[in-house]
């Protein structure tokens, strides 16, 4: 009861300052329609008010504040702005509808799970590789490293055109794309997972006489777990932002991507802000579920009680 | 008499360390007789594990020679000649302690149902039938303890290696758990080596106690025990017993004088 009066307070709080922040932002533009309309305002002429900070007009007009949480081109919208876009755009429209949130997010999901897919994939055995190869270790992971100090927005146009030249184009450039990101926290994490058992554990199985294979599956892939999950998190929504940024670059038409790029292009605010909600509560589902299945999984195993 | 399971002479064995060579072993001679209760004390540092681990094949002497059932340690080892104790359980909390148990039968293939017969028997043998589809968690250290030293014997080697395993518990469990370790030894004939840092502990489980001291690591002095092999835990308060314990303080009192 008390931990959920602080989140309430902290969102209320948040929600404070976006509206206050929104006065300010939007007050030029919502004078500009005012004066339009016929109302008094000061000063006078919108050539007058352009140097004047948005402060300054939002005190000298209180009567125009409301008209900057009502403005259908915001510099910044007000929350229920993007509230009431949300569920427009989810509920109130068919999901085959080009114009509905929950279409544009599947398509972006389907190449996030896709790409996590792939990723998570490659990263376990690379990391397999890494822990049993000394010269793997040496020759692969400089470069799994290397790979993550390249900013995704550059390199991203250049796998869709080097994809799409050799016929690969839809939904695998973008899985590739957020392949790219998740699949380095898996390394990381697995490699540190499967050297986790300590040396009693390995001794033990020496004293066994236990091959390389048992002990990979019967000890080092178990005690990895734990770690995996922990890397699985940081993945998979790794994974949409690699989604989102390979449909930035293509002019996908479809796709939470493509609906921020579209909304930037037309200036329409309250459509970006929305796919961005859209995209945030997409990543909080999914590490939800991750970390749902991590629960049930390490309880079951007897690591976590 | 048929030849010793563990033959050992002018065994050495030097760490090289960022300080300098350490030499953990130095001209180790023993022999250790087939059904022999054998405890190796000692302050930390006198080698005890050193030499186990190296019986074991965890470790590789750098000088002497040392046989395993007349077979070199790491022969030995892949011929699973023993079972081996860790100082912590290290059972997996992934796995029922029957699982756990199970763990060496699985690498080494033997087949389901044989699997079973022997859990059964070896969790009967410590004392924790009954406890096979708990979790490790669910179980007292003590317990815990006992179901590794189940583990260990699962696969029915002749020798047992045993180090410090009571060293983390109190020593009320740690009474119970000498008496049952003497039970199982009587009822199995194994051939065990343990180490230990307790005075009446080696005392009272052993046949032999070899006493070592450290830098170089090396045999003081080897004690026969006249004590009989059925040993109630009373017999700590005879004077033959005393007498044993004050001889081997005596013997770890010299072995520190001449550092």
């Amino acid at each position: 009861m008390k931990s959920l009066l602080a989140i309430l307070s902290v969102v209320l709080v948040i929600l404070a300052i976006w509206y206050v922040a929104a006065v300010p932002m939007n007050i030029a533009g919502s004078l500009t329609q005012a004066e339009r309309g016929g109302m008094e305002v000061n000063p006078p002429g919108a050539a007058e008010r352009r140097d004047i900070s948005g402060w300054v007009l939002a005190a000298n007009n209180p009567q125009a504040i409301p008209l900057t949480w009502a403005e259908k081109r915001p510099v910044l919208p007000a929350p229920h702005q993007v509230a009431v876009e949300l569920w427009e755009t989810t509920v109130l429209k068919k999901v085959t509808s080009k114009r509905s949130l929950v279409y544009h997010a599947w398509v972006t999901l389907s190449a996030t799970l896709l790409g996590f897919a792939i990723g998570t994939g490659l990263g376990i055995v690379l990391a397999v590789g890494i822990v049993h190869s000394k010269v793997m270790d040496m020759s692969v992971m400089p470069w799994a490293i290397v790979s993550q100090t390249i900013p995704i927005i550059a390199l991203a146009p250049m796998i869709i055109v080097v994809l799409y030249s050799i016929g690969v184009q839809g939904i695998i450039p973008k899985a590739v794309i957020s392949a790219y990101l998740s699949f380095f926290p898996v390394v990381v994490g697995m490699v540190k997972g499967l050297r986790s058992p300590d040396r009693m554990q390995t001794d033990l199985m020496h004293t066994y006489n236990a091959s390389k294979t048992s002990t990979f599956w019967k000890l080092r892939l178990p005690s990895s777990l734990p770690y995996l999950f922990a890397s699985l998190k940081v993945g998979i929504a790794a994974s949409l932002v690699g989604a989102i940024v390979g449909e930035l670059p293509t002019g996908a038409r479809a796709g939470l991507g493509a609906r921020l790029l579209a909304g930037s292009y037309y200036g329409q605010t309250v459509q970006i802000w929305s796919a961005l909600f859209a995209a945030a509560i997409l990543a909080s589902v999914l590490v939800g579920i991750v970390s749902m299945t991590e629960r049930n999984v390490l309880r079951k195993m007897g690591l976590a009680r | 008499m048929s030849a010793p399971v563990i033959q050992a002479s002018a065994l050495d064995l030097t760490f090289q360390t960022g300080d300098g060579p350490v030499h953990a072993l130095k001209d180790v001679n023993l022999d250790v007789q087939k059904g022999d209760f054998v405890s190796f004390i000692g302050p930390s540092g006198c080698g005890k594990t050193t030499f186990l681990r190296c019986i074991a094949a965890l470790e590789t002497p750098t000088n002497g020679t040392l046989t395993v059932n007349g077979m070199t340690p790491d022969e030995a080892r892949k011929a699973r000649s023993y079972g081996y104790v860790f100082q912590a359980a290290g059972l997996y909390p992934w796995r029922t302690i029957a699982k756990n148990i199970k763990l060496p039968l699985e690498i080494m293939g033997f087949d389901r149902a044989e699997q079973d017969r022997r859990v059964e028997q070896v969790l009967k043998l410590v004392d924790l039938d009954g406890f096979g589809g708990k979790y490790p968690w669910q179980l007292s250290g003590g317990m815990q303890q006992r179901a590794s030293i189940a583990r260990a014997l699962a696969f029915d080697a002749d020798l047992l290696l045993m180090d410090e395993p009571f060293g983390a518990l109190d020593e009320i469990v740690r009474d119970h758990l000498n008496e049952q370790l003497l039970e199982l030894w009587a009822r199995t004939e194994k051939t065990i080596c343990f180490v230990t840092h307790s005075i009446p502990e080696a005392v009272y489980l052993s046949t032999r106690i070899v006493v070592m001291s450290p830098r170089p690591g090396r045999i003081t002095d080897v004690i026969e025990s006249p004590l009989p092999r059925a040993r109630p835990l009373e017999i700590r308060d005879t004077p033959e017993f005393i007498e044993i314990a004050h001889r081997v303080r005596e013997g770890l009192r010299a072995g520190h004088a001449d550092v």
